[in-house]
Formats: structure tokens, C-alpha cells, sequence
């Protein structure tokens, strides 16, 4: 198998047509440079494994941007830094395929830092090499978060300080202390044992992925000659004799033993259920059989108010929802933005028999106050000769205009007499209905345990609604 | 007709999985929060993926690659998250794949806050990210069309290989209106240049291109086209604008508040119009155009919630044959209809 290593494998284009110019059958990357040499590792892996129709292979940014130029298998080009996540998408898009994500440290270990680490912590299937060269190589040579100590990059020019820059960040151990990578280890390129090495981490590391176990990565430690100003054999003995020591190789974790391929089972609904796995219920469907009152012409801007939790938004959900089910154009929407200071909830309902413009209230045909400061400060904005219903159990002074119908409704306590504070809000209900008098008791009774879903107020609502028909006394 | 009542930010949603998508990917947001949510719940219940994703930057990736696959792909955001977005949108427009993306706008600059704005219309509209391109922008201004047009936005995405935006505001998400929902889509076009993970499509997925004459070339193509998409798919409703002596110009909540404008108007004896866009790019120009030849029509009146970022295409078709005016509210405030009301009358 030895001999094999460096022989180009079916899962590389004989040429390279995609890289252009004339020299169509070398690589772009330097002598020496170490890319050439772990694609071709990784490029006899897949071949051997069988999986290159199913191999998308992620280019990132810096010198292996142009890993596609020689993989013929899917390519993605990513964004700097962004390759795990790319993957991650399409790998859950295509749960099938044998995703590759390959990537430099300046967009491993610096720019792509929190997408790597959330990918081997989510344990995404997909397999990590990364190329560690300790520079930025592809930008000509600026200091990457590799870089060591004392190092000479083109931004650290009389080398990395650790009072300026901060310490080489070892990748390969801070992604080993996550619980779910399943295989992490760190090898080098520089002589036939450790290039032998770094074929068997290839192999196991894709192998983990064809066997769905989980997430895998491998470190390389990759001779840059050119970023480092080195001749390629420099370079290689700069791996053994320096980087090494700071990065040293080795197995980092393994627990491909003892884990078990993730399966997903998904579901796959026929199209005719889909209405009903998205709660995508008409109530007028529903409510089909009873008959309803002829449309009237109708224009209601209905403000209701309160605090949290007396179920103002409720109320005006289920108003909306019954007009709707009398064929009524209708909106419903909740006090939002900067509206929602002090505490207090409210909605816009409109109800109208044509085509609802704006949503928004200005000025309510109807206000249902259920406490003070609700009143307070709607009360002047409704529209003469409009109606204001309001909470008279919490409210002790009436409201003051006199250009409006005002209705006291002691709906709390009535509430409270029925079994549940709750219920306020379909006393109120059922005063509105009574005194506006187009929509339909028997309909209503029908369609309020459809509406408000919760079966243990049921009763509640419709004895807590018939009643409020009874105290709005006209 | 069998509706429902439904928020815009839920219609989304049931939208994009009755158009057949099958991933979503996104990151916590208010006002667009909702959406990942109800997202959460049903996506996986249709056999499809959804995935809080790490931020914006590893949503938009994940969009990325996952339009590179056989399957229709969605994130949603809100203007803050959208801004992050955009170095990952301009990869998607490069290299030419179709996905949505849903803007529910919210006020800024900076962290600004969760209240309506529309304030992200140059980012979206005009591109926002690095390069030449334009993003399919959609406005719906009701719950229904918050639905239809997240459908529409995956079938124009589909159609021109290219990111569609819906652009909408807070309000519009957050408000309940009857919401028919149609059939679901059963076929989704071939998409031939996807990565399909099989011996015949061992395709490329990428926006590099390093010689100067290809990329410019790429980049004609791109705008041709942009201008196809221009021709063809322009969608905007007019209310009252035949007789109109005054058209209002807004989208989005602005072009509900604006038909209460027009009516009240109206029933005063004025004689004024609506011209809402619904395809914000493209952009309806040849209707103001055409409006703005009128002998009939004295003014253009332009609301938005932004210190005036639409106005400025509107005055380009305008070009100068009739004033435009310009009401603006930002912040979050929603201007009141007696407001603009008021503005229009002294604009006179
Ligand atoms: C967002 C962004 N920032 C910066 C760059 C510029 N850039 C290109 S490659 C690169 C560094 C790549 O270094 P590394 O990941 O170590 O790869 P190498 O070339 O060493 O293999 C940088 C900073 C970019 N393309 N995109
Ligand atoms: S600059 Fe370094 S990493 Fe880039 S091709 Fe040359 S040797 Fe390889
Ligand atoms: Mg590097």
C-alpha cells in the first residue's frame, strides 16, 4: 500500500482544467508545501471507501481555497472560517453524504473559531482536517492564532509576544474536551512514518463518518516553506524539532469504540396530512352545520385592555375568531413596541364587513377596560358616541365622558362567584356580544370550546359568557 | 372559504413547509424569534430539519449548504441578525443558489430596538452585502401574504437561482388576521446544479473567480438577470389610483395605515390613491411611471418607517415630473392616519 501514497487516486481529476492556465497537471501549492500531500491521502481514502459520489468536500479561505480545482467528488467553496457550518447544512439537507470540512488555522482556530466549536460540540457527522502550518499562508504570511511564541510572521514582526498576541491556541485538545467529538488526534507531515501516520488518521477518521458515529478531526502539522521563509527540508525538520513540541502529535480522543451510529428516523407524511400536522383547522369547517346571521354592515375598532394575565389578548382572539367565523374581515393585534411600557396588555381587534386597512387603533369605536390604568389612558381616544365597557369591581371611578354609552360590568367578582378570576374576560365577552348584538349566542356557545382549547374551563367560559350577556342590561 | 386566524410570523412558517421546505436555520431574535419557534415544532413533524444555529453567520452558512443540496432551504432574522448576515448572503448570491430569507424588521441603528421599522430597506433591497447583486424582496402587508409570499419567495427563488428576501415589519408578524392556506406544493423544479451526492452531479458550489474577464462576465450575467427579474416578476396592488390626484406610496404596515388614509380621504371628496409594492426588488417603477405621466395626478406621497429609504427609487421614477413628499416616523413610532392625514393636507 505504501507505494500507493502518492499516487493520484480516482477521486482526483487526471487535470486540473478548473484551475486554468497551462500547467494543468500540477497543484498551485508550493514546494514542499504540505496541502498537496494530505489531499492526496485524503483522495485515496475516499476512493478506497467508496464513497466519492457522495463526498462534498468544503473549500475554505486561505490556501486551500482551491481544494476543488483536484477532489472530483461535490464541492462547496465556503466563506472564511465557515466551512462547519456549510457542512452542517448540507449534511442535514443530505443526511447521506460524507461531508469534509478542510481548513487552515486562520480559519479554524481565528475567524471560524465558535463555527468549529459548536460543530464538534453538536457532533455533527462530518469529518475535520485541519491544517495547522502556524501562518497565514495564503494572505503571504501574517501571524495566525498557531503562530508561536517569539515566531516571525508579517504582522508580528519581531515575533509574537504573548503580552500582545496571547498563546498558540492547541485546537486539537480544546476540541478533545468536548463530550461529543468522537475521534481527535494530532500527527505531522514531515518523514514516511508520520505522512503513514497521518494516512491511517485520514482513514479513521472518514471511516467514523461512513459508519455514522459522529464528528471527527484531525490536526496536521503542515510545512508552509514559503510562509516561513524555509527550504521545504528546513521546513520539515522546523515541524520535528519546534512546532511539534508546542503541538505535539498524538491521539487526543478516541471513543469510536464504544459509540453507536446515529440513525435519524424522519418522518415522511404524505402530502394530505399536511394541513393537519400544521394545526391548520378552519373553525368555520368545523362549525359548518349552524346556521349564522345574515352580515350586517359593521365597524368595530375594539381596544381591550388590562394587565398581564386577565387575558386581554385572549378575549380579543377569541372575539376576532368568532367574527371570523361569521364571515367578518378582522385583525387582532397585541400591544407591541413601545406600546407595551407599564405593564399592561392590550390588542386592536377590527371587525368590519369590508376589507380591514389599517390594524392599528386610534381611536376605538369600543373600549373593554378591565383595570384602572387601562381606562385612564384610553378613555379620551375613543370615538364619540361609542361604548366603553369596563371593569367596575376594579375600577372605582366611572369613567367621566359623557358623549359615550358607559357600562359598568362587575366582572371580576362575577368571576370569581363562577369558580375562576379567569373568566373575567368571557363576561366581558358576553356583554360585548349582547350590547353589539350582530354576532350569534348559539354560535358562540359552539365555538368557544374550539377557540380556547384548554377543556378545563369549558364551562367555565360558557357559563362565565352567559352570564356576562345577562349583566350588560341595555 | 375555510381560513384561519393566525399570526403573520406562524403563516410564515406553515408557508415555507407548504412550499416544500425542508430545512430551517436561524438564531434567536426578537421580533422574529417566533418564527424559529413555530419552526422548531413543525419542521420536524414534516421530516425536515430545523437548527438553532450558533449565530446568524453559522445560520446563513448552514442556508448555504444546505441550498446547495436537492432541497429547499430557509433562515429568518431580524435587522441586527440580517446585517450579519450579509457577507454569507453575498457567497449565496454569487454563486447563484436559491434560499429564503425572512426579515422582520425591527428598529435601529445599532441594537436600536424590538419595535417596527423599516429601516433595513437599502440593505436588502439594494444588496447589502459586498459585490454586485440583488436579493428578491417580497412586502407583505397581511397575514396572508405573509404566507403566499414566503411561497412565492421559494418558487422566484427557485426560478432565478437566486436568495429571496420577505421583508417584513414587527406589526405584520405579530398581527392576527384569517389566513387561507393553499394545497401543498408536490414538485419542486429540477435543480440540476445541485450537489446531489451521486456519480452524476459531482457539481461545484462556489463564487471565486480569479480572472478579471470571467468574473466580469459572471457579473453581466448577474445583472441580465437582475433585469429579467425586473421584466417579468414586478407585483404591486394600486387602490383608487385611476382617477388619483394624490398616489401615497408605502409597503408593508405603512400601506395598511395608508388605505385608511386614502378612504378618509376620499370620503372628504379628495381625490387620492394607493400604489402599494409588493415586489420591492423589482421595483414597480414603470407604474409610477406611468402614474407620474398623468396629467391627472399633482403628487406622490411617500411614508416609511426610516428616515426615507424607499423615497429615494420612488423619486427616480418619478424623475422630477411631480413633487414627491416624504412622511417619516422611525423608532419604532407608527404614525397615526390623522398624522399623515395632517402632513398631506400641508403639503398642499
Ligand atoms: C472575511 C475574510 N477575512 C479575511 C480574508 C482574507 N484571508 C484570506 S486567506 C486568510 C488566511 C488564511 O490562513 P489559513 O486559514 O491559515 O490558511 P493557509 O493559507 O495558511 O492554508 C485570510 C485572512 C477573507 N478572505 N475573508
Ligand atoms: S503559502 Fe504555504 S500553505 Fe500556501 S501553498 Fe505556499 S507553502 Fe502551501
Ligand atoms: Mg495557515
Amino acid at each position: 500500500m505504501k507505494s500507493n501514497i502518492l499516487q493520484k487516486s480516482d477521486s482526483f481529476y487526471d487535470i486540473f482544467t478548473r484551475k486554468g492556465g497551462t500547467q494543468l497537471q500540477s497543484t498551485h501549492y508550493c514546494p514542499g508545501c504540505g496541502h498537496g500531500i494530505l489531499h492526496k491521502l485524503i483522495a485515496e481514502a475516499i476512493s478506497d471507501f467508496g464513497i466519492q459520489d457522495r463526498t462534498v468536500l468544503i473549500s475554505p479561505v486561505g490556501c486551500s481555497v482551491f481544494a476543488y480545482y483536484y477532489f472530483d467528488v461535490g464541492n462547496i467553496q465556503s466563506a472564511h472560517g465557515r466551512a462547519p457550518a456549510v457542512a452542517t447544512g448540507y449534511k442535514r439537507s443530505n443526511p447521506d453524504s460524507i461531508m469534509i470540512s478542510y481548513q487552515g488555522d486562520g480559519d479554524l482556530a481565528a475567524i471560524g473559531a465558535n463555527e468549529i466549536l459548536q460543530a464538534a460540540n453538536r457532533g455533527e457527522q462530518m469529518t475535520v482536517f485541519f491544517v495547522n502550518n502556524a501562518i497565514y499562508g495564503m494572505t503571504g504570511g501574517q501571524m495566525a492564532p498557531t503562530t508561536l511564541i517569539g515566531q516571525k510572521s508579517t504582522t508580528t514582526p519581531r515575533g509574537r509576544s504573548a503580552q500582545n498576541e496571547g498563546f498558540p491556541l492547541r485546537m486539537s485538545e480544546i476540541i478533545a474536551t468536548l463530550e461529543a467529538p468522537v475521534y481527535v488526534e494530532r500527527v505531522m507531515l514531515t518523514d514516511t512514518k508520520n505522512i503513514a501516520r497521518t494516512r491511517k488518521a485520514v482513514r479513521k477518521a472518514l471511516s467514523i463518518q461512513i459508519e455514522k458515529k459522529g464528528f471527527s478531526f484531525v490536526e496536521v502539522l503542515s510545512p508552509c516553506p514559503t510562509g516561513w521563509k524555509m527550504t521545504p527540508v528546513n521546513s520539515k525538520k522546523w515541524i520535528t524539532d519546534v512546532l511539534s513540541r508546542y503541538f505535539e502529535p498524538g491521539l487526543k480522543k478516541d471513543v469510536s469504540e464504544d459509540r453507536q451510529p446515529v440513525i435519524q428516523m424522519r418522518p415522511q407524511p404524505h402530502f394530505d396530512q399536511y394541513h393537519e400536522l400544521l394545526d391548520i383547522k378552519s373553525l368555520s369547517d368545523e362549525l359548518k352545520d349552524i346556521a349564522l346571521p345574515e352580515i350586517r354592515q359593521v365597524n368595530d375598532e375594539i381596544k381591550i385592555a388590562g394587565f398581564g394575565g386577565q387575558g386581554v389578548l385572549s378575549l380579543g382572539y377569541a372575539l376576532a375568531n368568532i367574527a371570523m367565523g361569521h364571515a367578518y374581515q378582522v385583525s387582532w393585534l397585541p400591544s407591541y413596541g413601545p406600546e407595551m411600557r407599564g405593564g399592561t396588555a392590550n390588542c386592536s381587534v377590527k371587525i368590519s364587513d369590508l376589507r380591514v386597512a389599517s390594524p392599528i387603533i386610534d381611536n376605538p369605536h369600543t373600549l373593554v377596560a378591565m383595570n384602572k390604568p387601562s381606562l385612564k389612558r384610553f378613555e379620551n381616544d375613543v370615538q364619540p358616541g361609542g361604548l366603553i365597557l369596563y371593569d367596575s369591581g376594579l375600577i372605582d371611578t366611572a369613567p367621566e365622558r359623557k358623549d359615550v354609552q358607559v357600562m359598568g360590568i362587575n366582572a371580576t367578582e362575577e368571576a370569581d362567584a363562577l369558580g375562576s378570576t379567569k373568566a373575567a374576560n368571557m363576561i366581558m365577552l358576553g356583554a360585548y356580544v349582547k350590547l353589539r348584538g350582530y354576532l350569534s349566542k348559539d354560535y358562540i356557545l359552539k365555538a368557544l370550546p374550539l377557540i380556547i382549547k384548554n377543556k378545563a374551563f369549558t364551562e367555565l367560559n360558557e357559563k362565565a359568557f352567559k352570564r356576562g350577556m345577562e349583566l350588560a342590561k341595555i | 372559504m375555510s381560513k384561519v386566524l393566525i399570526k403573520g410570523n406562524e403563516a410564515v412558517v406553515r408557508g415555507a413547509l407548504l412550499a416544500g421546505c425542508k430545512n430551517f436555520f436561524g438564531y434567536p431574535i426578537t421580533p422574529a424569534s417566533e418564527i424559529a419557534e413555530a419552526a422548531a415544532y413543525y419542521f420536524p413533524l414534516l421530516g425536515g430539519t430545523f437548527l438553532q444555529a450558533e449565530s446568524e453567520i453559522g445560520a446563513i452558512n448552514m442556508v448555504y449548504g444546505a441550498a446547495s443540496s436537492p432541497f429547499r432551504c430557509m433562515t429568518a432574522s431580524s435587522s441586527p441578525g440580517i446585517s450579519l448576515k450579509m457577507e454569507g448572503i453575498s457567497y449565496i448570491a454569487g454563486a447563484e443558489l436559491p434560499c429564503v430569507i425572512i426579515d422582520i424588521m425591527r428598529g435601529g441603528p445599532g441594537l436600536g430596538n424590538i419595535a417596527p421599522e423599516q429601516a433595513d430597506y437599502n440593505q436588502i433591497v439594494k444588496g447589502g452585502g459586498h459585490g454586485n447583486y440583488r436579493l428578491i424582496t417580497l412586502a407583505p402587508n397581511s397575514a396572508q401574504e405573509m404566507c403566499d409570499l414566503t411561497m412565492l419567495a421559494f418558487e422566484l427563488s427557485d426560478k432565478y437561482r437566486n436568495p429571496a428576501v420577505v421583508l417584513a415589519d414587527g406589526i405584520i408578524g405579530q398581527m392576527m388576521e384569517p389566513v387561507e392556506f393553499p394545497e401543498p406544493v408536490q414538485v419542486i423544479p429540477e435543480r440540476p446544479w445541485a450537489l446531489k451526492g451521486s456519480a452524476d452531479s459531482h457539481n461545484l458550489v462556489c463564487s471565486i473567480e480569479l480572472e478579471p474577464d470571467r468574473l466580469e462576465e459572471h457579473n453581466r450575467k448577474l445583472q441580465e438577470k437582475y433585469a429579467g427579474i425586473s421584466r417579468q416578476e414586478i407585483r404591486c396592488e394600486t387602490i383608487h389610483c385611476e382617477d388619483a390626484e394624490h398616489i401615497f406610496i408605502g409597503y408593508g404596515v405603512v400601506s395598511r395605515i395608508l388605505h385608511s388614509v386614502v378612504e378618509s380621504l376620499r370620503a372628504e371628496g379628495i381625490k387620492a390613491g394607493l400604489l402599494r409594492p409588493i415586489t420591492l426588488f423589482p421595483f414597480p417603477a414603470p407604474q409610477i411611471e406611468h402614474f407620474a405621466a398623468s396629467k391627472k395626478l399633482r403628487s406622490f406621497f411617500v411614508c416609511e418607517l426610516s428616515a426615507g429609504q424607499m423615497v429615494d427609487d420612488v423619486r427616480l421614477a418619478v424623475n422630477g415630473r411631480k413633487p414627491v413628499h416624504l412622511h417619516t416616523r422611525m423608532g419604532g413610532n407608527v404614525p397615526s392616519v390623522k398624522e399623515i392625514v395632517e402632513t398631506f393636507k400641508a403639503s398642499l
